[in-house]
């Protein structure tokens, strides 16, 4: 039996969370509201992450092009993804909804450019 | 002679700009500083904008683009590189860019759309040296996110406010360690969403009552001391912790820029330090009006937007006809309600609602808020939390102020 303690995200109120796993039950206690209990239970199973960052853009006026994971990524991925954003260099132009990386780091999710740059 | 110009191409720029051609309003201009549109949505490339204007997750960048697409469709002209440097009560604009030199304009009406800066570290008195590697939070986010600088690798934030948040995962990503994040406030001023996704998934700690004591270095920094704090404010001698750290960010707050509305003297209020608006969002000054984060300080950039289209909405009524303000109600915010905008309201002139936003001064639990006409309530609404850091708004009736000389807006506890 595994307890975690986290705190929900749902509302301003940040409800401090208990979830004791215990195989494939789960227990959420603290929560005001179903939100906490949605939340707790999800970041337990799969949490996931929107990863943004910039990569290098030759051949425009300023030097980054901001980038993110189209769709969230296992939390756990999340440095195995910046790493290849890391060693990402693309050239000029782009436009947002360019992939710039697709299935990036085996995640089967595309790395997409949120800025346009000429 | 233009019919509208709009001083600032930002997020309350943009969407003041379009509202105007949206009522037919397309004599208008507006003047950016920068050399593109956007304002600070440019160097906010994190998740999180737009969930209540798009029903989507946006980065700052692409809920720019959203609105700048929008103004170019509408043809509406602009001039980037150009910096207001003055403005008057008889709505004359001066700017200075490369192309046009020094240039005087003029206009039947102005929004004020400048947006706001960070508070300085010269303002917080902090003790030590002054070396290299200090830095406002939003200052490393441009030099991280646009202009692809290495900011630093080993970290502390001074101030829990979301730029520093979002700085703190932000230089995590990049490899840089955050040692801490203190905060002098018994709770923090950001969101909760952040310091869960940028604090706790990284496991940096948040030292709340905490502030830097001292700063070490000579040409670059080497480290800072931080010390808990008692209820008034003052660090307690013995609870020092030493931290070795070449960089130190102040995410301590955002001030309204308003230089050039005291320049057309404009009234402002001292504790937005945002100009005094009706309920059109007009300045005191006549046909000026204000929106965003000038007026006062927001959280949440969906609120600047519908804000900013009020008020070119109300900007465009006032130059196809001008409205006579005979008489004010004035909103008297009390009992943990900071302030209100707009802080007054024309009732006989004023359309069928009018929406009152505000902050609370402190952390409140189940509380009530609730607005009292001469007295009598008016309405009411349960909160389970009230936080100085979200913005909270109650809605009034046209209907529900007429005939009445004072109101109230307060929090009462349950």
């Amino acid at each position: 039996m595994e307890k975690r303690e986290l705190t929900c995200i749902g509302c301003p109120m940040g409800c401090a969370l208990t979830v004791t796993i215990d195989g494939s039950d789960i227990k959420v206690s603290g929560n005001t509201c179903i939100r906490g209990k949605n939340y707790a239970e999800n970041e337990v199973t799969n949490p996931t992450r929107i990863v943004t960052s910039t990569v290098k853009i030759n051949g425009a006026r300023l030097p980054r092009l901001s980038v993110k994971t189209k769709t969230a990524v296992p939390k756990d991925m999340i440095f195995q993804v910046m790493e290849v954003i890391t060693k990402t260099e693309v050239d000029a132009p782009k436009k947002i909804g360019d992939i710039i990386v697709s299935d990036i780091a085996g995640t089967g999710v595309d790395l997409i450019a949120t800025k346009n740059i000429d | 002679m233009y019919d509208v110009i709009v001083i600032g191409g930002g997020p309350a720029g943009l969407a003041a700009a379009y509202s105007l051609h949206e009522e037919g309003i397309d004599n208008i201009l507006i003047l950016e500083r920068d050399d593109k549109l956007g304002g600070i949505l440019n160097q906010c490339i994190h998740n999180g904008f737009g969930l209540h204007t798009f029903n989507e997750e946006l980065t700052g960048p692409e809920y720019a683009y959203r609105f700048i697409e929008k103004v170019n469709e509408a043809k509406i002209p602009y001039k980037l590189n150009s910096m207001v440097i003055d403005i008057n009560n008889d709505h004359q604009v001066t700017y200075v860019s490369k192309e046009d030199g020094l240039q005087t304009i003029e206009a039947k009406a102005i929004i004020l759309a400048m947006g706001c800066r960070e508070r300085p570290r010269g303002a917080l008195n902090i003790p030590g040296s002054r070396p290299a590697g200090i830095y406002s939070a939003g200052t490393a986010q441009r030099l991280m996110n646009i202009e692809g600088y290495d900011v630093g690798k080993e970290v502390v934030i001074l101030g829990s406010g979301d730029i520093g948040l979002i700085m703190a995962r932000r230089m995590t990503l990049e490899g840089a360690k955050v040692k801490a994040v203190a905060e002098i406030m018994p709770y923090s001023g950001g969101l909760k969403r952040n310091i869960v996704q940028c604090l706790n998934d990284y496991d940096i700690p948040l030292y709340l009552s905490h502030t830097v004591v001292d700063i070490r270095g000579k040409k670059r920094l080497e480290g800072v001391t931080i010390a808990e704090v008692g209820p008034d404010r003052k660090p307690i001698p013995g609870t020092e912790i030493d931290y070795d750290c070449d960089t130190l960010l102040l995410s301590v707050g955002l001030l309204p820029e308003n230089e050039l509305s005291k320049a057309a003297n404009i009234e402002l209020s001292r504790i937005t330090n945002g100009p005094v608006v009706n309920d059109d969002l007009q300045t005191s000054v006549d046909g000026i009006f204000a929106c965003g984060n000038v007026l006062h300080v927001h959280d949440l950039v969906d609120y600047v937007s519908s804000e900013a289209a009020l008020a070119g909405k109300k900007a465009a009524a006032y130059i196809k006809n001008k409205t006579a303000h005979q008489s004010y109600l004035n909103v008297t915010p009390k009992n943990g309600v900071r302030y209100t905008v707009p802080q007054k309201i024309d009732v006989a002139n004023m359309t069928d609602t009018v929406t009152l936003r505000f902050r609370v001064d402190n952390v409140y639990k189940k509380r009530f808020i609730k607005v009292y006409g001469d007295g009598k309530e008016l309405s009411k609404q349960m909160k389970l939390i009230l936080a100085p850091g979200e913005m909270e708004n109650v809605v009034l009736k046209k209907e529900q102020l007429q005939g009445i000389s004072e109101l109230v807006v307060c929090t009462e506890e349950a």
